[in-house]
């Protein structure tokens, strides 16, 4: 059913959108019934600028499976980077106060 | 010479909730003076879209002034997907002020010139939870139908301040025939929450009829879902056709 069950993501980052690129705050995230999918649902995720502001969004809605495939992708980016660039990465940390 | 057909479909604005002025997609049948009984869609959580719309004109193919207020309408201006967005991040509309643009809704509806001075109801999904609640709550509707309404039923945890009352707790108010149409591979609402609601009509002595069906799941109607279940689909809009013959004809 359609419900107002959400989960959120505080982000750092950029997206692109149909006006250009624009930084990134948030990500709501949701399993539910999509705006244009043919699915059922969906998992839906909206990277937002302004949480409060339609407009300025990247919008995805993936099948489950293909959400399960997009997770895992991501998990093994994340290791890969922290292979190479492990560095990199811890620096970024500390200069975030994250350790 | 063959008969005339046609309809007007357009966006208005009519007073909602606490007088505000709220976008609204209406349809009428071109052709006639009426009466025409009305029609009120309760959009679903995706927002003022484009099956919304197409329903709101079957329903002026099949001779009603039918209307779709925008639920969302407070949460921004934008494209009804990227406004919809914002709603659903925020929990959507709050239970009264849907229960208010659907009040507007139907005196929009019964103003029009063409008006029976009947109107009824439909919704799908959470829609057809507020069309519930409008059933128990805006007595100035004359039928509802309540396709796949999920949360009828809800646990002290999922209630909050946009919906502090589970729709169930205000059946004794009920003050019109109610359509239920189900799929009975749905889990929201499952089949053993219909049995519950329908027990709590059946004690209160309310005017219902309560349709479920086989092989169909949660939003059969909609044919560019994989759930679509045209034999099923077929049958319930006929049922639902009925039930506005039965309870909005003059």
């Amino acid at each position: 059913m359609c419900t107002d069950i959400i989960e959120k993501a505080e982000l750092s980052g950029s997206g692109k959108g149909a006006e250009g690129w624009f930084g990134l705050r948030q990500a709501n995230v949701y399993y539910d019934h999509p705006f244009h999918a043919p699915l059922d649902h969906a998992l839906i995720v909206d990277f937002v600028q302004d949480p409060d502001t339609p407009g300025h969004r990247v919008a995805v809605e993936l099948s489950f499976e293909s959400a399960e495939r997009l997770i895992a992708a991501i998990r093994a980016a994340l290791d890969s980077g922290i292979d190479a660039h492990a560095q990199d990465i811890q620096s970024v940390r500390v200069l975030a106060g994250v350790h | 010479m063959f008969p005339y057909e046609g309809m007007i479909a357009e966006t208005v604005q009519l007073q909602g909730d606490g007088g505000d002025w709220v976008s609204a997609y209406a349809a009428r049948p071109l052709g006639t003076t009426g009466p025409l009984p009305g029609v009120v869609v309760v959009h679903h959580m995706p927002g003022w879209d484009e099956w919304s719309r197409e329903v709101v004109r079957k329903f002026a193919q099949h001779g009603y002034n039918a209307v779709c207020p925008n639920l969302f309408h407070r949460f921004g201006v934008g494209s009804a997907d990227d406004v919809a967005a914002v709603a659903r991040s925020q929990g959507g509309a709050s239970d009264a002020q849907v229960m208010g643009d659907i009040d507007g809704a139907v005196r929009w509806l019964k103003s029009l010139p063409a008006s029976n001075g009947k109107a009824g109801i439909i919704g799908f999904c959470s829609g057809g939870r507020q069309v519930y609640l409008a059933a128990c709550s805006v007595p100035s509707l004359d039928a509802a139908v309540d396709c796949w309404g999920g949360g009828v039923i809800a646990t002290p945890e999922q209630l909050n301040e946009k919906r502090p009352v589970a729709p169930i707790d205000l059946t004794e108010r009920m003050t019109m025939p109610l359509l239920g149409i189900f799929g009975n591979d749905d889990r929201s609402p499952t089949p053993e929450q219909v049995d519950r609601t329908e027990a709590e009509l059946q004690r209160l002595g309310k005017t219902y009829e309560f349709h479920r069906y086989d092989g169909a799941g949660h939003g059969f109607f909609a044919t560019d879902r994989p759930g679509y279940r045209p034999e099923q689909a077929v049958d319930a809009w006929g049922k639902v056709f009925a039930w506005y013959e039965r309870w909005l004809a003059d």
